[in-house]
């Protein structure tokens, strides 16, 4: 009379399909699975029904072709004899040097803006939170609309700065005009250039690379610095005085390399009945860079302040009892703490503001969207290619930005043993 | 020694002293000014600045709207009555509210929209609100059915129509539900899909020939203004959480087929702009359909928008549920209760509650993305601003216009954020 259950699998029945929750998943797979398909190929075959009565096919021959339209901004050369693939680059590399100055700029922004909202100072942390609140509730686009018409219809046209009683005048001592065609600012120029240095695609100034190369050699000289200075300290208990060395070893190896390639800057001058000269930044990329740094500013300052304020009151408490003073204690115990909690969501506002940049459309800034996605893709008709590849890039740099997020939080996460 | 000692103490005072008030500086606004504005050198730095920056936008915005001018019907005519001083120009929006409320829609169907915004926020108010009778529920039921027909006219049958599809799948489920459950979840589905896709269209033409009862039909191509972007919006804020769950739920499913198709959409969608989204839906999705269908570019963009606010809602629902500890998951199997049980009457609340903030954030977002329709050729407020600039009359207006432009977004999307603050304390329910 034991109660010896039914052998399991010893017969299987159709009805075990819908009823044993062991074949059940797989059942639903099935199903999906066959629903998905009979989907998909009704919308391959609805595009190629819908491309064979156009009479056309898919192709990427296109991208070998002649262009033949000009772009205005350009990292790289490029004319308009260029290929639509070459037209495609430039637009990418200016889609990425927008996305890296605003973040660079918008990360500074909001951490003072969520440090200060922070801040005892009631003027202060009022004018903060009517900040954030005042640019996280107006829609992005309105406010690269709203800055690309004051840059262009109030500020004054290049002939407002002529003659002897000129309406308008340079700013910070005749070095910037700020006039509606752009901004003029002061360029540097290598008397004695080094030339560039050809990578096939990209040609890069080799003035450039030399300094690089000489920031990087002083970073490493004062970090050798530091590390010896801390030894000795370690064996003898004083450490050296290194203030000077540091200095010295920052500053003086940068100067001689801009001394010897006679770097001095150039000043935009009225020629004519324009600026020339120096460097020439478009009211589209400024309206961009504004108002993409002021909106995700405001972001990244609640994320600051959610990060400062996550981190308990007893780790600062615990920290001054130790004896540290409040700049160590911010340095030591809070920040580092704080940073696990800031940067996966100020990562993520990194991503938004590089899928952000498209929205250059509204001033005509012309990134990926504008060549790929726009020209190229009314030019040669290939609406299917162009959108394709347009959210394929799109997507890689995402899934490079969120790939990188993941390394670092793995390697910032809580071990927990 | 001791007896001199006892002598020393010459005088013990006997009574209280009156309490004294403290130093002026240790008190009242004196010591708030003190502790907050000038506690140390950095400090009277920021004020200073602060107090400086507030000077300077009350100089400048103090006269500018002091000497707002409401009756110009022009720029130049207000530049005129100015005469060089700094005021504010509303007379644009006195002269453009209508278009920039409605876009072009007809003028003598402004009613249409009005009540249709009004009920809207009747059949909001039971969701949002416990105190409302939950029988205005049913009224939020039908609203949708309600306000098509309000907004885009043509006759009744259509939206009813509709709505049978739902009432069929009641009782497709009620009738079915005596031969076994999964059956009737089968039927509920089925019947109102081939209700709609056999039955309500020839019915619609046999009934608006034989009884047209109706008011004017009006094209989605003359929407336009606040009106268009709270379509949108509201529509996709109300799609997108169901779509945003079911998302989360599959990308936490055991099934890796389900699983892998929902993280690979998720990130698909999260990783590209909407703008491109929203140009394969004006070029490409036509390519996608059968040849011949056309179908409105309002509802692309309602499914687009949808979509990709789903994604990022479903990445949102993700973090609550990951959120809430292994035990619940365990609760809930030892109860014994199947899969759908278990979220609904355990899980879900939970993960929602944590998740409140991040989803009020995705509607904040999806609100201020509609804004993108623009590029796409549909006249939401900002493309309105844009024609109101070419106009020779207003040309050259920035401030006044953007600045309602503005203030209108900002007055829905700061309602909705304080809206959420408000329902997180509402559904507190530690003590701390």
């Amino acid at each position: 009379m034991a109660t010896t259950s039914e052998t399991p699998g010893s017969s299987f029945r159709l009805s075990m399909l819908l009823y044993d929750t062991r074949y059940r998943s797989l059942t639903i797979q099935v199903i999906f699975m066959f629903l998905m398909t009979i989907g998909f190929w009704w919308l391959v075959d609805n595009t190629l029904v819908n491309l064979a009565q156009k009479g056309k096919d898919i192709g990427f021959d296109f991208l070998g072709a002649r262009a033949g339209y000009d772009i205005n901004q350009r990292l790289v050369d490029y004319t308009n004899d260029s290929t639509h693939a070459r037209a495609w680059i430039v637009g990418l590399l200016n889609t990425l040097i927008l996305a890296v100055c605003a973040c660079v700029s918008a990360t500074v922004l909001g951490v003072i803006a969520g440090v200060l909202r922070l801040s005892k100072n009631w003027i202060v942390s009022k004018l903060m939170s009517i900040y954030v609140e005042i640019f996280r509730n107006v829609p992005l686009l309105l406010w690269i609309i709203v800055i690309f018409a004051v840059l262009t219809e109030i500020t004054p046209a290049p002939n407002a700065f002529r003659g002897e009683n000129a309406t308008s005048s340079m700013l910070l001592f005749d070095t910037v005009a700020v006039t509606n065609r752009g901004t003029y600012l002061p360029g540097p120029l290598f008397e004695r250039s080094l030339g560039d240095f050809d990578l096939g695609i990209v040609s890069v100034s080799t003035n450039y690379l030399v300094l690089l190369l000489v920031i990087i050699g002083s970073v490493m000289g004062y970090r050798a610095l530091q590390r010896n200075a801390t030894a000795v300290q370690e064996a003898t208990g004083d450490r050296p005085v290194t203030w000077w060395k540091s200095a010295l070893i920052i500053v003086a190896p940068m100067l001689i390399a801009l001394i010897a390639m006679g770097f001095h800057l150039e000043y935009p001058e009225l020629k004519g009945f324009n600026f020339t000269g120096g460097s020439y930044l478009r009211n589209s990329f400024i309206a961009m860079w504004l108002a993409l740094t002021l909106y995700t500013g405001a972001f990244i300052a609640e994320n600051v302040r959610a990060g400062i304020l996550a981190i308990s009151k007893g780790q600062s408490e615990a920290a001054f009892a130790l004896g540290l003073r409040p700049n160590r204690t911010m340095n030591l115990v809070i920040l580092p703490q704080a940073l696990r909690v800031i940067i996966p969501p100020l990562i993520s506002q990194y991503l938004n503001i590089t899928k952000n940049t498209s929205l250059a459309i509204a001033v005509g800034y012309m990134d990926l969207r504008a060549t790929l996605g726009g020209i190229t893709l009314n030019q040669t008709g290939r609406e299917l290619e162009c959108m394709l590849l347009m959210m394929m890039t799109y997507l890689i740099i995402s899934l490079i930005i969120s790939g990188v997020m993941n390394i670092y939080n793995n390697s910032v996460k809580l071990k927990e043993r | 020694m001791s007896d001199t000692h006892s002598n020393t103490v010459a005088y013990v005072r006997k009574t209280m002293l009156t309490e004294q008030a403290p130093p002026s500086s240790q008190v009242g606004a004196v010591r708030w000014v003190r502790e907050n504005l000038f506690s140390g050198p950095l400090n009277t730095i920021l004020t200073l600045l602060g107090v400086l920056c507030v000077y300077y936008l009350g100089v400048h915005l103090g006269p500018w709207f002091a000497n707002s001018i409401w009756n110009a019907g022009s720029l130049s005519e207000c530049r005129e009555i100015l005469q060089g001083a700094s005021g504010a120009c509303w007379g644009v929006i006195k002269d453009r509210w209508h278009q920039l409320l409605f876009g072009f829609y007809p003028q003598d169907a402004y009613w249409r929209p009005t009540i249709a915004f009004f009920l809207m926020i009747v059949a909001m108010a039971p969701i949002l609100f416990d105190a409302v009778p939950r029988k205005v529920l049913w009224f939020s039921a039908v609203f949708p059915f309600l306000a098509f027909w309000l907004l885009w006219g043509g006759t009744i049958w259509l939206p009813l129509l509709a709505l049978a599809g739902f009432v069929i799948g009641y009782f497709a489920f009620t009738a079915l539900q005596k031969v076994s459950a999964l059956a009737a979840v089968i039927g509920a589905m089925v019947a109102p899909v081939l209700w709609w896709l056999f039955f309500a269209g020839p019915l619609d033409e046999v009934l608006s020939n034989a009884l047209p009862i109706g008011i004017k039909h009006i094209q989605s191509d003359e929407f336009g203004g606040f009106m268009i972007s709270i379509i949108i919006g509201v529509t996709g804020i109300a799609l997108s959480l169901p779509i945003g769950i079911l998302l989360a739920l599959g990308r936490q499913s055991d099934m890796p087929l389900v699983k892998w198709i929902c993280v690979g959409f998720i990130e698909f969608i999260r990783g590209v702009p909407l703008i491109t989204l929203l140009f394969t839906a004006s070029l490409l999705l036509n390519y996608f359909l059968p040849p011949g269908t056309n179908f409105d570019i309002v509802l692309r963009v309602i499914i687009m928008v949808t979509l990709f606010a789903a994604a990022y809602m479903a990445e949102v629902v993700r973090g609550g549920f990951a959120a809430l500890p292994r035990g619940q998951y365990e609760a809930a199997d030892a109860l014994g209760l199947d899969y759908w049980k278990a979220q609904r009457l355990i899980l879900l609340p939970q993960a929602l509650k944590i998740s409140i903030p991040g989803i009020v954030n995705t509607f904040i977002g999806l609100f201020k993305d509609t804004t993108l329709v623009v590029f796409i050729g549909i006249l939401d407020p900002i493309g309105l601003s844009n024609a109101i600039r070419a106009d020779s009359n207003w040309n050259g207006i920035v401030w006044e216009l953007y600045g309602f432009i503005a203030l209108c977004f900002f007055i829905f999307c700061f309602g909705m954020s304080r809206y959420s603050q408000y329902l997180e304390g509402k559904l507190k329910t530690d003590h701390r």
